[in-house]
């Protein structure tokens, strides 16, 4: 990223005033802005302690704290859809019960993510400057999901060839004039594409649903059953999740759409589990 | 956490993070414990019966380890089917407890079990003897254990009281694990709930569905799929 100019007020101070200034102000001279993979241009300078002062270059995520789990994407007729969780957890606490875990990038791209929530708001401030560049720019072009998922990837492995990894794993979604694109970028760097894509619990969980049953050409409502059963698996078998969800939909047609939140239909009515030891008792 | 899927499971030890719950109330107990089993983050039973039969008088609740509790149960259960057959009479809870707390105590340092003893008999009523983790027993008129039992010290402060009747102390177990439940995410699934007076023992099951949601939750009439 080039330096830029901020939205933010030059009255904050060193890093944030920008060459539009015609007069640098000593201010400026002392510590001119300095970007980095680790300090957005956006206010971050004056915010943050200069990390040599503290002899030690990581002031990140060394062990997650509050977190997402899983997200899972498939592809269907019209796009793709993303579905995940809202909560975000503090070790086994369920802490946050209305957490979205979906960035709309722009009207054709959404990102997920699991892992360290603090970072993916990290992620998300990169993007809407990324954003925000082609917005001034003017010129109606926005970045395909495919130079999202490109520059997350690099954002991503850079951080982990430093040591100071951002705790996340991605998923990029969209539509791009040539075609549905989803992805998944991993904390280290991993990266792939796919015609379905998971992470977290969802990996072991739906994934065999989605090699089962989706299909690049199923219909909306076949995608959203899809989704609705995957989601309702990893909620029986995660316990760092809840029956809160959304799906995100990006669709050639409308773009990109965040549903409401919802809660599944699930089941424990079962014979079998209202009296497990009933013909073996004094089992568990 | 953290990378992509779960970890390496064959390591991670089955443990019931849970949450239960037993009080007395008058003419007799009630014992109440969520249903989830896990190991690390993954669920490896969501309709678990942590609520375990000692004898037909006194059951147990169950926290920690799986197995270590499972074997403390059995080896319990076998103990009190010979006293009884000697004696020719029913335990007492007492006893029982302290047949608990004995294997508790004396193998401290392997494991990992904290249990909640509780029955009717006889000679002293509705008793509830909690046993910890290094071997203490107390004997208490409510108690609760478990990782879940943490988010609800405060509910349980300001609502317990003695001699509630059944109806009164049903619902505020059940209300227990139900809070318990929105916040911890080592416990979960159902409520289950067994009462035991001198005219026996009854067991009631509340599956998962129909559990109220909690703050941050979303109301039933809005499920789909």
């Amino acid at each position: 990223m080039l330096p830029r100019p901020t939205t933010h007020s030059k009255a904050l101070g060193p890093g944030v005033a920008g060459p539009e200034l015609a007069v640098a102000t000593s201010a400026v001279l002392d510590r001119p802005p300095q970007p980095g993979a680790h300090l957005p241009l956006s206010g971050a300078a004056p915010c943050a302690v200069d990390p040599a002062s503290l002899h030690d270059p990581r002031q990140h995520t060394k062990y997650p704290m509050v977190t997402g789990t899983s997200v899972m994407a498939i592809k269907y007729k019209d796009g793709v859809m993303l579905g995940c969780d809202m909560l975000a957890a503090y070790g086994s606490t369920k802490r946050y019960k209305t957490t979205q875990r979906m960035y709309r990038v722009n009207s054709k791209c959404v990102v997920a993510a699991g892992g360290e929530i603090s970072d993916f708001q990290h992620i998300c401030t990169l993007l809407d400057e990324l954003t925000t560049d082609d917005f001034r720019t003017d010129d109606g072009i926005e970045l395909t999901p495919q130079e999202v998922y490109a520059y997350l990837c690099r954002v991503l492995y850079n951080r982990r060839n430093k040591f100071d990894p951002l705790w996340n794993s991605l998923v990029v979604g969209g539509v791009a004039p040539d075609g549905s694109f989803l992805g998944m970028v991993g904390m280290i760097g991993t990266h792939y594409t796919d015609n379905h894509v998971t992470t977290g619990f969802a990996n072991q969980l739906a994934r065999p649903l989605f090699r089962e049953r989706q299909k690049d050409d199923m219909s909306e409502e076949e995608a959203l059953q899809l989704m609705y059963d995957a989601l309702k698996v990893c909620y029986y078998r995660d316990k760092q999740s809840i029956n809160k969800f959304q799906i995100a939909k990006v669709t050639h047609a409308a773009g990109v759409s965040i549903s409401e939140p919802f809660a599944l239909d699930v089941r424990w009515d079962y014979k079998k589990f209202a009296e497990p030891t009933k013909w073996a008792v004094g089992a568990w | 956490m953290g990378q992509d899927g779960p970890g390496d499971l064959t390591m991670v030890p089955v443990s019931m993070g849970t949450t239960i719950v037993a009080t007395t109330f008058n003419g007799g107990v009630i014992l109440a414990a969520d249903s989830r089993t896990s190991s690390g983050a993954y669920i490896g039973n969501r309709a678990t019966d942590k609520i375990t039969p000692l004898c037909d008088n006194v059951y147990c609740l169950r926290s920690g380890s799986a197995a270590d509790t499972q074997a403390i149960a059995g080896y319990v259960q076998h103990f009190i089917a010979q006293h009884q057959a000697e004696e020719n009479d029913r335990i007492s809870v007492k006893t029982a407890a302290t047949l608990v707390r004995t294997l508790a105590y004396n193998n401290k340092d392997n494991l990992s079990a904290g249990l909640i003893v509780a029955g009717w008999d006889k000679h002293g009523g509705e008793q509830i003897y909690s046993i910890n983790l290094g071997g203490t027993m107390t004997q208490v008129p409510f108690t609760m254990s478990g990782s879940g039992s943490t988010y609800i010290y405060g509910y349980a402060d300001k609502n317990w009281r003695p001699n509630m009747t059944q109806e009164e102390a049903h619902d505020f177990v059940q209300r227990c694990i139900r809070y318990a439940i929105a916040w911890d995410a080592s416990s979960g699934g159902c409520i289950r709930t067994v009462t035991i007076t001198k005219d026996g023992v009854k067991r009631v099951f509340i599956p998962g569905e129909e559990i109220p949601p909690c703050f941050g939750e979303l109301p039933r009439e809005a499920r789909v799929g």
